[in-house]
């Protein structure tokens, strides 16, 4: 008789989504043997040819990383993990530097036009410089001669240390040290490739520069650095993307990231995370610890974080921002999607060192299924930074009644000149919502993407906009046509 | 265009309406007044297709098919309309992207392309200006921190914009001031031709003095008790609707 619509048949499909990058690329791998040790990171710094501190940097954080602890504090169960039994490089067996395009394993090239990725220039969307990694190492860097033109270096790290030697030296680790947690020691390690860009002073970086990240090899994990600094009065904007094929493993992700702005520089630095997410069930997916800190260290600098989290079986995730200089403003906007058995545990911490500095934090957290979310924040002011101010807006948004949203807010301020403002909401899609958006024409898969949408537009509209638009394809099944 | 045969519907086994028979043609506004609880608004949620009502008997026609066979959003696409009681609120979803993505998927379920931005925009311009709609409110999220009243306006902006065959508007004029009534009820008339039909739940007699309906029915306990022209839309509020109560309750009483 009287057909009901089945809303929870709706944000069951929605919460249970299927992952869409997950196919294996056949590809002829250069693997370490599985397991960590003096031997394995001495291989790797040998394997890229680096110079000796470097060597000895690793080489400390290798024994931060045996003395380090895995961290208790989260708001989840930490599942016990094998670190010996990864394997910590993996490269692509062919030539090991790429001149040109050209050269580059078709196959591999291939990989990342399915996944969106085009790496031949005269593909690639207009504005965005692109440095693909598969697994360990960097295999395209896009519009490398026209960004020279203007001074701008970008290119991997591992090049980085060949070629601008002075700058690394300078920069690497003096945001996150080599013994800051378990995973940042880990990565000091071993970490293979990932990103370096240096932007000189004046220049406003004319195109988006772009990463995109993959884990193909079974078994291995992936370490990546990424090291951004912006000279005095320069501006950059960075976007990094993430997929990897589905495995019934779970496969560790654990990448430091370190921007430092200079006087009168501006960073922002966007990321759409889509790892596997593990199936249904909760097996497989990745594990995400990822460390990544800004610092603020010149006068007027602004470092600005926007985050789509969608994928990862865990992810364990805190860009923050030290704001040293004085007048900085730092800021984190972050959409944390969790569906099935996920788990997300994300935040920021701002520390206000300097005078007049600022910070905003608006995290947006959607649960869903029998999934875990968890906004973690810290605002510290310290006894020298008179008139800081911070607002911090963290909401929540509950799809069906058995997934959990939790809010930890700590605030520390040492200086009574102090304004620090925290807002909080939960609320849930409700089939009233739903139900009116029905009777409009609009059926229950689109009504679901548009409150989606609309509870996380303040977030998107922080990201350059072509990835805006690939970052509301993610948070919803199919939006085709339904957002003008 | 509506046919509405012997309708039993419950909820939560809750026995609402009992037997619900009314015809509706095009070109024709009928009135539906009755006391609070008397099934006035189980009866549109019934038509929408709002989940957790169960029909238990009868039938629906709307254009010789099946209603209560379609799914809420297929009975809004083939042009049934209800105009909300208590419109939600939406944070974040822009009135005018929820109008333009409602308008385009209607017009998908009739064959026709999705409009151009600019005759969109010249259509909410027109309509707009017919239901007298604050043009601040079209670019705010939807409802959200709208009045009473200017849900209402905007309930009746969407029907100005969907064009549907039948709009149900039910308890539209509570909540509202002496003007907004005006507002509302001008709109509606504007509307009104010889191919759509209303139908017009409320309480008071007050709406039907500016939308003059062509016949009045009387909800009493699950059923349409007496229907006559608008004539009758003033015995009742002369009279109250408490000799209802005398007349038909002592057969079967709401539990």
């Amino acid at each position: 008789m009287a057909k009901t619509i089945d809303s929870n048949e709706i944000i069951n499909d929605f919460a249970t989504r299927e992952y869409e990058h997950g196919f294996v690329t056949d590809i002829e791998m250069d693997i370490a043997p599985a397991g960590l040790s003096e031997e394995i990171v001495r291989f790797i710094s040998e394997k890229k040819d680096e110079p000796e501190w470097l060597l000895e940097w690793r080489l400390r954080g290798y024994k931060a990383f045996l003395k380090d602890k895995l961290p208790e504090w989260q708001n989840f169960e930490l599942p016990p993990m094998d670190f010996q039994g990864i394997s910590y490089y993996a490269a692509p067996k062919n030539k090991k530097k790429y001149n040109s395009l050209d050269e580059v394993d078709p196959e591999l090239l291939a990989t990342f036009e399915k996944l969106g990725i085009p790496l031949n220039e005269q593909k690639v969307l207009a504005g965005v410089a692109v440095d693909a990694v598969f697994d360990s190492i960097s295999v395209a860097t896009t519009y490398k001669e026209k960004l020279k033109e203007l001074g701008i270096i970008f290119c991997s790290i591992g090049e980085a240390v060949q070629e601008h030697p002075e700058l690394v030296q300078k920069y690497l680790g003096s945001v996150v040290p080599h013994s800051d947690n378990i995973f940042a020691a880990l990565n000091t390690a071993v970490f293979s490739d990932g990103s370096f860009v240096y932007i000189p002073k004046g220049v406003r970086c004319p195109m988006e520069l772009s990463t995109y990240f993959r884990i193909n090899t079974q078994g291995t994990g992936q370490f990546e650095r990424t090291l951004i600094i912006a000279d005095e009065g320069s501006y950059v904007s960075y976007l990094e993307g993430c997929t990897a094929p589905m495995r019934d493993e779970n496969q560790l992700h654990a990448a430091v990231v370190e921007l430092i702005a200079l006087d009168n520089a501006e960073i922002k630095y966007s990321t759409v995370q889509n790892w596997y997410p593990g199936d249904k069930n909760g097996k497989g997916g990745i594990y995400n610890f990822v460390t990544k800190r800004g610092a603020c260290r010149g006068v007027n600098s602004k470092i600005s974080w926007t985050q789509v989290e969608t994928g990862s079986a865990i992810t364990w995730k805190y860009p923050s921002v030290i704001l040293q200089g004085d007048n900085s403003t730092g800021e984190f906007y972050s959409v944390a999607v969790t569906g099935n058995k996920q788990i997300a545990d994300t935040g920021t911490k701002m520390y206000h060192l300097g005078r007049n500095t600022k910070s905003r934090i608006i995290s947006k957290g959607i649960s869903a299924g029998y999934s875990n979310n968890s906004y973690r924040g810290l605002v510290h002011v310290g006894a020298k930074a008179d008139n800081a101010r911070n607002f911090t807006q963290c909401d929540s948004l509950l799809i069906g009644d058995k997934c959990g949203a939790h809010t930890f807010p700590y605030i520390e301020t040492k200086n009574n000149t102090a304004m620090v403002e925290h807002e909080a909401t939960t609320s849930k899609i409700g089939e009233d919502q739903i139900f009116y958006l029905n009777q409009r024409g609009i059926d229950s898969e689109k009504a679901v993407a548009l409150i989606i949408n609309g509870y996380a537009k303040e977030v998107l509209n922080q990201l350059p906009m072509e990835f805006a638009v690939e970052a509301q394809k993610l948070l919803s099944i199919t939006l085709e046509g339904s957002v003008g | 265009m509506l046919s509405i045969k012997n309708l039993h519907a419950e909820i939560e086994e809750k026995k609402i309406l009992k037997g619900i028979s009314l015809d509706i043609k095009p070109g024709e506004v009928h009135a539906i007044m009755g006391p609070n609880g008397s099934g006035k608004s189980t009866l549109s949620s019934v038509l929408a297709g709002r989940e957790n009502y169960t029909v238990t008997e009868g039938e629906v026609l709307f254009e010789g098919k099946d209603l209560l066979d379609m799914a809420p959003e297929v009975r809004a696409r083939e042009g049934l309309f209800l105009a909300f009681q208590y419109p939600v609120e939406i944070p974040g979803v822009s009135n005018i992207n929820f109008l333009r993505t409602a308008l385009n998927e209607i017009r998908e379920y009739r064959g026709l392309p999705a409009l151009e931005a600019k005759e969109f925009l010249k259509l909410t311009k027109d309509r707009q200006k017919l239901v007298e709609f604050d043009t601040k409110l079209i670019n705010r999220s939807l409802n959200e921190g709208f009045s009473g009243g200017e849900k209402k306006r905007n309930e009746i902006l969407q029907l100005a914009m969907l064009e549907p065959k039948l709009s149900i508007l039910d308890e539209t004029d509570s909540g509202l001031d002496i003007d907004a009534l005006r507002i509302v009820s001008n709109g509606v008339n504007k509307l009104r031709n010889e191919h759509n039909a209303f139908v017009i739940i409320t309480h008071y007699q007050r709406l039907l003095e500016y939308i003059v309906p062509d016949y009045v029915h009387v909800l009493y306990n699950g059923r349409i008790v007496k229907s006559g022209t608008k004539e009758l839309a003033l015995e009742l509020e002369e009279k109250g609707y408490d000799w209802l109560k005398e007349s038909y309750s002592e057969t079967e009483s709401v539990k």
